[in-house]
């Protein structure tokens, strides 16, 4: 009887969540009149639009993982080595994007930011796609940091510091030589997560005015038919790789502390 | 507690130590903490900059409040069902006598499908349910059956929460298989032992003990679907006026015809996602004190 119930709410599932995937690969095959091809995915790649915006967008996620791996490593290193009563505060710092929307986030920025403030980010495209790049690593924070925070809790800190400063290592060489290939997992971990996250992101981009793929996505939902399925799949796609290699990484990881 | 905890330790040195963490805050300062304010003081200034609560009180007229009213229905709706059918996937799964491999497959989906948002999903939907979609063409060729005409449509209140519990749904199976994970088996066995019958144990045991992550985790979707902006952007247009749709059309193109209002109305998003987000933390303290 339970075994039952267990299997039927299984299978409604399995029915409501695949049939979405299958029905939006089916349209993307649908270009072709009276037959499946796949002119909607040549028709996507081809057009110069989405190579541009695809790779603004891969790059300003490789300038987001590579910021937030230098602010968020040494700040949770840090605060597990001498800091421990900042942790509360830092914590809740880094949960508040999750608390405040991000569409409110980038008004802000739009109102502190603007071309005659202090600070006149949004004044120049490239000082925006800065500003948008900090946008986005305050998105992926709350990834980033509860990664590396659990990455650093399997690891001795403390003993790791005193046996590279014994050994007259500064500050740099112990966060880069010693501390990052500790804890290299758990950053990759964050980093795929960040660029799935960054990849597919349309409000920030959108508000800034920035060529990125989400608003490129968008703008061929709103004039294109079998596409934005095929664009779909990509992103489908790209979303499950990135998945992918984290569940691969941690088990990975697991193998060789096993093996130690 | 610092104040304490700096009277034990005489301060001879400089705190030197506070600024290993000098720059992650200066970045939350300037990038989270100070555009955040800067708004929510916009809401309570006039255009002259003088203060007032006449934004507020603006966000009371019918059109905004028919914004919220709907974005709050649809956020019920969707974190309900959510917890419902996550909460079943999720017992099945980790309860139910299914095959233990499952297990795995399953939760990597949820990790999967609940990073799925924006506007990918949207146009899965479209491809699946729209008016050329998947399953309304085979509804209609193999079985008669014209949803369109029966009254469905996806750019609406119940088309929204169908699409909103695809990421709904996954993220309340990753919260919330932790917590039956913690339901103790003698639990069970102390409550047939004393003649409870399934239901019984349920009614008075398990469900007691997971109510606060259950409510949590219900905040906590809420919360979810009331930020969500990509998805509904991209499937309805602006055909459906819920709060982030409004919002984002204020921020392009000041439709509301006063900035101030536009800033109340983003200061009343951040009121509701952190009155839910703070009642998920809340219920999740307390929920911890059975589950561990």
């Amino acid at each position: 009887m339970k075994r039952l119930w267990a299997w039927i709410a299984l299978a409604l599932g399995l029915v409501y969540f695949f049939l979405p995937l299958i029905g939006t690969l089916e349209f993307s095959l649908r270009k072709r009149r009276g037959e499946y091809s796949l002119d909607a995915y040549v028709a996507v790649l081809e057009d110069p639009k989405f190579q541009e915006t695809f790779s603004y967008s891969v790059i300003m996620a490789l300038f987001t993982i590579a910021f937030g791996v230098l602010l968020v490593v040494p700040t949770a290193y840090w605060v597990r080595l001498r800091l421990p009563r900042a942790r509360p505060v830092v914590e809740f710092l880094t949960l508040l994007p999750l608390v405040i929307p991000p569409i409110v986030v980038v008004f802000g920025y739009i109102r502190l930011y603007n071309t005659s403030s202090i600070l006149p980010l949004t004044g120049s495209a490239m000082g925006t796609n800065v500003l948008l790049m900090l946008g986005y690593a305050t998105l992926s924070l709350p990834y980033m940091y509860r990664a590396v925070d659990t990455g650093l809790r399997t690891i001795d800190v403390a003993t790791l510091t005193e046996a590279a400063q014994s050994l007259g290592a500064g500050w740099v060489t112990i966060l880069a030589r010693v501390i990052l290939p500790n804890v290299l997992v758990a950053v990759l971990s964050g980093a795929f997560l960040t660029f799935a996250i960054v990849i597919g992101e349309f409000v920030m981009a959108a508000l800034l005015n920035r060529p990125a793929f989400g608003p490129y996505m968008q703008l061929i939902g709103a004039n294109k038919a079998y596409e934005p399925a095929a664009l779909a799949v990509i992103a489908f796609a790209i979303t499950w790789a990135c998945m992918g290699l984290i569940q691969l990484l941690t088990r990975f990881q697991r193998h060789v502390r096993v093996a130690r | 507690m610092t104040q304490s905890a700096a009277a034990r330790r005489p301060g001879r040195r400089l705190p030197l130590h506070w600024l290993g963490v000098a720059p992650f805050v200066l970045f939350a300062l300037m990038f989270l903490i100070l555009p955040t304010l800067q708004i929510v003081v916009g809401a309570f200034q006039d255009g002259q900059g003088r203060f007032t609560l006449g934004n507020i009180a603006g966000l009371f007229s019918p059109s905004i409040m028919a914004s919220y009213w709907i974005s709050i229905r649809i956020s019920v709706a969707s974190a309900l069902l959510g917890c419902l059918f996550g909460f079943a996937i999720a017992a099945a799964v980790t309860l139910g006598d299914l095959p233990r491999w499952l297990r795995g497959p399953v939760l990597t989906f949820s990790g999967v499908a609940s990073n799925f948002a924006g506007v990918p999903l949207a146009f899965a939907f479209l491809a699946t349910l729209g008016r050329l979609g998947l399953v309304t063409m085979l509804l209609k060729n193999w079985f008669g059956i014209n949803i369109y005409a029966m009254g469905f449509n996806l750019l609406s209140f119940g088309g929204l929460t169908l699409v909103y519990l695809f990421f709904q749904i996954p993220l309340m199976i990753l919260i919330i298989t932790p917590a039956l994970d913690g339901l103790r088996r003698e639990w069970r066995e102390a409550a047939t032992s004393l003649g409870a019958t399934g239901w019984q144990y349920w009614r008075m045991v398990a469900l007691p003990i997971l109510f606060p992550s259950l409510l949590g985790t219900f905040a906590l979707l809420f919360a979810n679907a009331f930020g969500a902006v990509a998805t509904a952007i991209a499937l309805t247009g602006s055909s459906l006026s819920i709060v982030p749709i409004l919002l984002f059309a204020q921020i392009r193109g000041d439709v509301l015809g006063d900035p101030n209002l536009g800033y109340a109305l983003a200061f009343g998003m951040i009121v509701v996602t952190a009155v839910a987000n703070f009642a998920y933390v809340w219920l999740r303290a307390r929920s911890e004190r059975w589950l561990r």
